[in-house]
């Protein structure tokens, strides 16, 4: 936890500088008749979070650490739930582009459920159908919002002229 | 009798069929929320905003309004029944509860739990309806330094109040801050903060895609992570006469439930306190005025009454400071706050003067959520204690799916899903090294009236930051900032004289 703790303040401060960098891509002072320039709100307050951040490094090397001691930062089972989480949703929103919403959710209930969940094949199959159906019944229908369908668009002209 | 009249057609709002039956399924949704363990009001509301753009914006408040009060009833079912509190706020309810449901009284500890948040609910309204429209009379006149120095006051709460690490507590308001200011400079229009020349920059970063984000999968991430071993569901028995029974008992808690509300709502107020911290106080104010404070922690009804009293009246008491000043006093109220910003409104106290029907409807929808929650609750108890046992596996798609399809509707944009992965994952990488989130979202919701405020009051005043200290109630208000500010470093100076 203690070299976590060092390491997220040092890539926050790369950021910090970063942000601060593109701020300045504006005018960070004062400008006559205009009053502050448009990059002087961000830099400044980037400034603030790069300062948060030497704060942070500086009471590390000064030994102030009052929380979690020594414990794992992440544990072998907490990064397997957590690389099952953060990839598999990252799977799906890039999967949304070739098979759309439609096709990204059953897939992702698909993988929850009967292979991290072990739950029937009946009901993994059923939430996965309905799920789809009530989600496009909702935003297509009811909201008329339009979500993102990939290469299955054409897929669902025939529903449009039936449905709307 | 100004107020009655407008609490009388508040009423006749909040009874139009829509929007009636948006609060019974507002309340229902919110019980469900509150229940499964690790998600609370503040999940629920922001999962479900993108869903409220199908109606107008009084009965969208109405709506998520009704889910904020729910999830602060339905918070002490997996309180009780599974000793994990199903939000923060109702931390202090496990306290008894939980050793209540293993003694065989779960019954008595959900009775209490029930009546005690319908007590604060609406002794809280009442207050709340007393205090709101003289407060956004006062508002009235305010200008952008007083305006400015509001934002201040409430970024200043979260260092002084909030109790969590300072420099991290800072950055996380910064950094709310600047995500704010990506898009297009407010006054000269030109783009501002554009990574890597991505279109998707150029709207800037909608509050929703950062709230969703953390609050729904990297709450989602944190629970599945907190959860890795079993957790068992005590046993409910539940009868009529065990009802009545949990009822009458209840008599020696009133003034439990009573010492809750008040404090409750007046913590409430405060951007940084809130329910938790308001809980937590009530319940220990409630041992330490008990005449047998060992019983304490052992299951005592008192210590289920005082805290979710003071949670529920929390949650009317941070609407206030919403409607009456556009300053929220939880980070719920805040993701309620961009909600108006997006249907169109612009909060403040100027919302009591053009919108009436939209803030006399939400006030009156709140007495009737209130009284409508304390019956379904009670109604459907076992219901709610169902949902403890679904299995993760399917709530946790099921809660990823609402959050990338909420994330995509406001926009439109597949940016902002990503977007929104990506702060899911580093809050939560953040959040285990206990880096605060609430400011974070907080910031970002006042952002860009924060840098309006901060921008026309240096130009009035030609660059002179004095006009901050020139004027009485913006210097009244910076004072109290200030103070705020350095509290930490007050307590630090004394707690070492102390020592």
């Amino acid at each position: 936890m203690r070299k976590a703790e060092l390491i997220m303040a040092i890539v926050m401060a790369i950021a910090s500088i970063g942000l601060m960098w593109k701020s300045a891509e504006l005018p960070v002072g004062w400008i006559p008749r205009e009053g502050p320039g448009g990059g002087a709100f961000p830099f400044w307050l980037s400034a603030g979070m790069l300062g948060c951040c030497i704060w942070i490094i500086v009471r590390w090397f000064r030994g102030y650490f009052d929380f979690h001691g020594e414990t794992p930062y992440m544990d072998r089972e907490t990064l397997v739930i957590f690389l099952t989480g953060s990839v598999s949703l990252t799977v799906m929103v890039g999967s949304i582009y070739l098979i759309g919403v439609y096709g990204a959710i059953p897939m992702l209930l698909i993988f929850y459920m009967r292979f991290i969940g072990h739950h029937s094949w009946l009901l993994t199959a059923t939430l996965a159908v309905l799920f789809p159906v009530v989600t496009f019944l909702f935003f297509e229908i009811v909201l008329t919002i339009t979500l993102p369908k990939g290469l299955t668009e054409p897929l669902f002209y025939p529903l449009y002229d039936i449905l709307m | 009798m100004e107020i009655l009249a407008h609490l009388f057609d508040g009423f006749f709002i909040a009874f139009e069929p829509l929007n009636f039956a948006l609060i019974v399924a507002g309340v229902t949704i919110g019980l469900f929320i509150g229940a499964m363990p690790g998600l609370g009001s503040v999940n629920g509301v922001a999962i479900l905003l993108p869903m409220t753009f199908l109606v107008p914006p009084t009965s969208a408040i109405i709506f998520l309004g009704a889910i904020y009060y729910g999830a602060m009833y339905g918070g002490a079912i997996s309180s009780v029944m599974l000793g994990i509190p199903g939000a923060s706020t109702a931390v202090a309810t496990t306290f008894d509860g939980r050793p209540m449901a293993k003694s065989g009284f779960a019954d008595r500890a959900l009775i209490a739990a029930a009546t005690a948040s319908f007590v604060g609910g609406t002794i809280s309204i009442m207050l709340f309806t007393m205090f709101a429209p003289p407060l956004a009379h006062v508002a009235l006149v305010f200008g952008a330094p007083e305006e400015f120095a509001l934002m201040l006051l409430a970024f200043a709460t979260f260092i002084g109040l909030g109790g969590d690490d300072i420099p991290k507590t800072f950055f996380s308001i910064f950094i709310g801050l600047v995500l704010s200011a990506v898009g297009l400079d407010i006054v000269s229009g030109e783009p501002r903060l554009i990574f890597f020349d991505i279109p998707g920059f150029f709207h800037g970063v909608n509050f929703l895609v950062l709230a969703i984000g953390i609050y729904g999968i990297g709450e989602i991430l944190w629970t599945l992570e907190s959860q890795k071993g079993e957790v068992e569901v005590s046993r409910l028995e539940l009868s009529y006469k065990r009802f009545i029974d949990g009822i009458v008992r209840l008599k020696n808690a009133i003034m439990s439930m009573l010492m809750g509300s008040f404090l409750g709502f007046f913590v409430g107020i405060l951007p940084a306190a809130g329910a938790t911290p308001g809980s937590l106080m009530a319940y220990g104010v409630a041992k330490t005025m008990d005449k047998d404070p060992d019983s304490f922690g052992k299951g005592n009804v008192k210590g289920v009454a005082a805290p979710e009293a003071a949670n529920n009246a929390a949650s009317t008491g941070s609407m206030l400071p919403m409607l009456t000043l556009g300053i929220p006093g939880s980070p719920t109220t805040a993701i309620l706050l961009g909600g108006m910003v997006i249907w169109g409104l612009e909060p403040g106290p100027r919302l009591f003067v053009d919108h009436t029907e939209f803030v006399w409807g939400l006030i009156a929808s709140l007495y009737a959520a209130n009284l409508l929650t304390l019956i379904i609750n009670l109604a459907f108890i076992p219901a709610f204690i169902w949902v403890l046992r679904i299995p993760f596996t399917i709530l946790a798609p099921t809660i990823f799916i609402l959050c990338i399809v909420g994330g995509y509707a406001p926009t439109l944009d597949l940016h902002d899903v990503w977007l929104m992965l990506l702060f899911g994952i580093v809050g939560y990488l953040m959040r285990k090294l206990d880096y605060p989130m609430a400011p974070a979202v907080l910031a970002i919701v006042l952002g860009p009236l924060a840098e309006t405020s901060l921008r026309q009051s240096l130009l009035i005043a030609h660059g002179s930051p004095m006009i901050f200290i020139e004027r009485p109630i913006a210097a009244v208000i910076i004072i109290c900032a200030l103070v705020l500010l350095f509290l930490p470093l007050f307590k630090l100076i004394f707690g070492k004289r102390k020592k």
